[in-house]
């Protein structure tokens, strides 16, 4: 029995690194769980990216469930996950909400032109000063903020089907019934 | 004339780079030499939350960039380095931080190798415990039969 001791040994070891591989495959380990969920969005006031005279705050956005769609014109990623956002925009239950993120103006409209606009608002941060209070550090993110202004999910990277089916749809659905 | 144009379109040239090389590097104003090194020592402590092998001094990420910024302001408006800490701790989570507080969820961290030191120092004395035990009577009836049990590994 004492001579199977190392052999058990190894084998823990070689599960422990089995779990290591199993458990990397399924989660992103460079995304960051945000300290926001289930607090309330930070203030910010931002301008509309076509309007630039008007201005989005965060008490405007009050009432109504959306999701925020943090986005740039150099973001690779970006145009991955816009054709799932475009198609999924009219089913989705709540307004889809673009951030968008560090970007000049004029490329983020040339952007949208050829990829197409699913947004029924869209704000930007040119600066960034604004998305650092929301803890965005890469683009794309999203945010699901409820009708009191509360975040109730965040994604970070960009949303597949399988995010969408998964984890957004199941969060839409697990949102408080808004005031009618 | 035209040997005249050219050295003073080189010369144009030469300090448009020079201007454009001296904004990349971007030099914060700090007032003084004090305020510098709490500076770098600061950004140096905390983690970029893109590059997550990289402190924020370090980095070239753009969010690190703007991040070293934002920590340049708060100490211009007088904040102290836990409530800058704090002030990032709230956005992007302990995961900024390089050296992790003490907590209820990082026991595990902290105390983890002291646990294992123990278990493996109860491994130990109980193995010397069991041998001693088993060779004593041996060494006595002074079989080599019997010492060899102890150690075939």
């Amino acid at each position: 029995m004492s001579r199977l001791i190392p052999f058990i040994g190894f084998l823990l070891l070689a599960g422990l690194l089995g779990f290591g591989i199993w458990w990397n495959t399924g989660h992103d380990q460079t995304a960051i769980p945000s300290p926001l969920i289930n607090k309330p969005a930070p203030d910010f006031k931002l301008p509309l990216l076509y309007e630039p005279t008007q201005t989005v705050t965060r008490e405007s956005l009050l009432g109504k469930a959306y999701l925020l769609n943090v986005f740039a014109s150099w973001c690779i990623e970006c145009g991955v996950e816009h054709p799932v956002l475009q198609a999924a925009a009219p089913t989705l239950g709540v307004a889809l909400v673009g951030y968008n993120y560090k970007d000049a103006p004029d490329d983020a409209k040339a952007w949208l032109a050829t990829h197409g606009n699913p947004y029924s608002l869209l704000m930007a941060d040119t600066s960034g000063q604004t998305a650092i209070d929301f803890g965005v550090y890469a683009a794309p993110e999203s945010f699901l903020v409820d009708a009191h202004g509360v975040i109730r999910y965040k994604h970070i990277g960009p949303i597949t089907p399988e995010v969408l089916d998964n984890e957004l749809k199941p969060a839409i659905a697990a949102l408080p019934q808004e005031p009618r | 004339m035209r040997a005249l144009l050219r050295a003073l379109l080189l010369m144009t040239l030469l300090l448009c780079t020079s201007a454009a090389l001296a904004q990349a590097i971007e030099p914060l104003p700090f007032k003084d030499h004090a305020e510098e090194v709490r500076y770098q020592h600061l950004t140096a402590q905390l983690r970029c939350p893109m590059c997550q092998n990289e402190t924020l001094a370090d980095s070239n990420a753009p969010i690190a960039r703007d991040l070293r910024n934002q920590i340049f302001q708060l100490m211009q408006h007088g904040q102290t380095d836990a409530q800058i800490k704090q002030y990032l701790v709230d956005r992007y989570s302990e995961f900024v931080l390089y050296d992790p507080p003490v907590a209820r969820n990082t026991w595990l961290l902290w105390f983890g190798p002291l646990l294992i030191l123990l278990v493996g120092a109860a491994a130990v004395v109980a193995t010397i415990r069991k041998r001693s035990r088993s060779v004593t009577p041996s060494m006595s009836a002074a079989t080599p039969t019997a010492l060899d049990e102890g150690d075939d590994w």
